[in-house]
């Protein structure tokens, strides 16, 4: 059964004098208890895509076309009180840095117990104080922790605390930007087993954001690449990383180290990303792309179905209707 | 760590007063000629009497005794100030600075802190809204409209103010703090007659002052509605008035309360222009009549208490400051 369901998200920036399309036509599902990786590099897209996906979009982001199906409800449609209602109990965020993402001047805590109550008004506020504990001990934080402020914890600890916080009313979908970009390398590792054990137990599904493609091999059961404001690449984690079909997956691959293989040699992707107020013709990867030939810059590719992989999906003009070339 | 903090922060403000309390002992020993024969020659002058011994002695201890040595007159000047005695105003001999700096200071305390907690009050809530809805035609209508009134001298305000209240329409008295006719006390004719002579001041003071802390607040909050925190704060479904107020005012205005901080320790100092265009009986003119009619006394007098209330109201503001943003605690 499909938790979300995001059809033609298109998202427009309308500060300067030309719209800035950041998400273009985005189209994919995530099923009960999933976890949907999302890669791309900086400026691709993602933070605009989780924010329209959350409905927490801020002018001049405006959305201007798509559905947001959720558990059946068109968010796109549903006003501010009826959102508010869906927010945390159903639908739950973790932002990139924990520490803008906790209020400086409340103790953490506090910013469990204000959302416990204010979303089940029968919940006394001792038990919010316990239960906030309880949230936290989930990811490893003491229960003495919750009278602390944001400041006094360390950097691992405020984003073990903000993904603590995320589940605190049993969300059935839980997006995550870049939640451990700011970590090291080992509470990196500790944070994803977190979340996977946490997935087993409680059962919530994800959108995991993110700009580091191998991190996604071990959390993600599928992964989607974003580029230039578009998903160019859908397949299930072993197929994409494996086998990747678009050449900026293979690219995005080969420019970080695995987090479990053998090193191999990296090799960044040439060139920048696209210009969104001023985007290539064409495929908007083409500038980029080494196997690119002619038409490339004139044909923009849609996503297809690769040939007897009915779950991995390409924009690419390798694979023309379908034909799996590699 | 807070206690230490603490600590630091009280060892500077004892220093600062100590500081402050000595150069009001050195000043008037450094000034050419011998200030304190000055004055008594004035006192005599103004009075046609003789000047009495105790009063002689209390004037040479806080200016200067050319006969003793600076040790013994330090000691002579500490024991005079801890019994609270300022000296002798001149002007109005034979009263004590003290006596009449005490008349005055609940008449500032009443109009200028009530005034100042008033326009904080408003132009930090006009600020929020303003603020969050940046961009909005509330916004758009209020924010110039308060850097225009900002940038109008007080001076114009309060004089236009008198004349139109005052004088064209009748409404408000001229001057004054109180109608003298009545007997002073806890009556409700003379509380009446205090509420009468003191809105229209309270009024210009409000008026012109709101309008810094409105423009102050309502940045802060522009800048303070980009935070994750606050994006996070709306995620999680709250009540947008608790998104708005513990979540983005809150943290908007740390820097204002330093500002409104200073402002409180300002209060004892009197609002100078205020209580001169509306003769209104409280320090700041009580300073005006001393500094007019050259009361070295009195000026000293003043101009020390004004002093240690700054000094004092930077130490609470230091205190509340630390249980406001628990960050400094930290950083000590
Ligand atoms: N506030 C904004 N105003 C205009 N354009 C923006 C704004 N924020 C983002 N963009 C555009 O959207 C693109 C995608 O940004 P973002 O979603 O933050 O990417 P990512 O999270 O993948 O790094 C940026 O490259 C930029 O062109
Ligand atoms: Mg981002």
């Amino acid at each position: 059964m499909s938790v979300l369901t995001v059809e033609g998200l298109t998202v427009d920036y309308v500060s300067g004098e030309r719209p800035v399309r950041a998400c273009d036509d985005v189209t994919f599902e995530l099923r009960q208890g999933e976890i949907l990786g999302v890669a791309g590099e900086s400026g691709s897209g993602k933070s605009t895509l989780i924010t329209a996906l959350t409905r927490l979009q801020r002018p001049p982001a405006v959305t201007t076309a798509g559905r947001i199906e959720f558990r059946g409800t068109d968010l796109v449609s549903l006003n501010a009180d009826e959102l508010r209602k869906l927010r945390w109990t159903s639908l739950a965020i973790v932002l990139q840095s924990a520490m803008d993402a906790l209020n400086p001047v409340m103790r953490v805590g506090a910013q469990f117990v204000d959302v416990l109550r204010s979303h089940d008004k029968t919940l006394g506020n001792k038990d919010a104080w316990a239960k906030a504990a309880d949230l936290l001990g989930m990811v490893g934080i003491s229960a003495d922790r919750v009278r602390s402020y944001p400041h006094e914890l360390s950097g691992g600890m405020r984003q073990r605390a903000s993904i603590a916080l995320a589940l605190a009313c049993g969300p059935e979908l839980v997006v995550m930007d870049e939640p451990t970009t700011a970590v090291d390398v080992v509470m990196q590792r500790q944070i994803l087993a977190q979340v996977l054990r946490l997935r087993r137990e409680l059962g919530f599904a994800v959108v995991f954001v993110t700009h580091d493609l191998s991190l996604l091999l071990e959390l993600a059961d599928r992964i989607a690449i974003m580029y230039g404001g578009r998903i160019v690449e859908i397949g299930t984690a072993e197929s994409l990383y494996t086998k990747p079909r678009h050449p900026y997956t293979r690219g995005l691959r080969d420019s970080f180290p695995p987090l479990r293989s053998p090193l191999r040699k990296l090799t960044g992707i040439p060139g920048s990303p696209p210009d969104l107020r001023n985007p290539p013709p064409g495929c908007p990867f083409h500038p980029r792309c080494a196997d690119r030939f002619d038409g490339c810059d004139e044909q923009r590719p849609e996503l297809l179905t690769i040939e007897d992989h009915a779950d991995h999906t390409v924009a690419c003009r390798l694979y023309p209707s379908g034909d799996d070339q590699l | 760590m807070r206690w230490a903090f603490l600590a630091r922060r009280l060892g500077f403000y004892l220093a600062a007063a100590a500081a402050a309390i000595g150069l009001n002992f050195l000043l008037p020993r450094l000034m050419p000629g011998d200030p304190s024969s000055a004055i008594v020659e004035e006192l005599e002058r103004v009075s046609g009497q003789q000047v009495p011994a105790e009063t002689l002695m209390s004037i040479r201890a806080i200016f200067g005794n050319p006969h003793a040595n600076l040790a013994q007159q330090f000691a002579d000047y500490l024991r005079q100030l801890s019994h609270g005695d300022l000296g002798v105003s001149v002007v109005n001999f034979p009263v004590p600075v003290a006596d009449l700096v005490w008349q005055a200071l609940p008449w500032t305390l009443l109009l200028v802190g009530t005034t100042t907690i008033t326009a904080f009050a408003i132009g930090t809530l006009l600020g929020v809204v303003a603020g969050w809805k940046a961009g909005s035609r509330l916004d758009a209508i209020l924010t110039p409209f308060t850097t225009f009134l900002s940038s109008v001298p007080y001076f114009w305000v309060a004089l236009l103010a008198l004349w139109i209240f005052g004088f064209v329409l009748g409404w408000t008295p001229l001057s004054g703090g109180y109608d003298a006719d009545l007997p002073q006390g806890f009556s409700l004719a003379y509380a009446v007659s205090v509420l009468h002579h003191g809105v229209l001041p309270a009024a210009t003071i409000v008026f012109s002052a709101f309008g810094g802390w409105l423009l102050g607040m309502r940045n802060m909050t522009v800048t303070t509605v980009r935070e994750d925190y606050v994006l996070l704060a709306q995620a999680k479904g709250l009540s947008p008035r608790r998104v708005m107020f513990r979540y983005a005012a809150r943290n908007a205005m740390l820097p204002s309360f330093t500002g409104f901080a200073m402002a409180l320790g300002g209060v004892v100092g009197g609002a100078l222009l205020t209580e001169i265009v509306f003769s209104y009986p409280g320090i700041g003119y009580l300073l005006y009549e001393s500094l007019q009619k050259r009361d070295y006394p009195m000026m000293q007098g003043v101009f020390l208490l004004i002093t240690l209330a700054v000094l004092l109201a930077n130490l609470v503001a230091d205190l509340a400051y630390v249980l406001l943003d628990p960050r400094i605690r930290a950083r000590g």
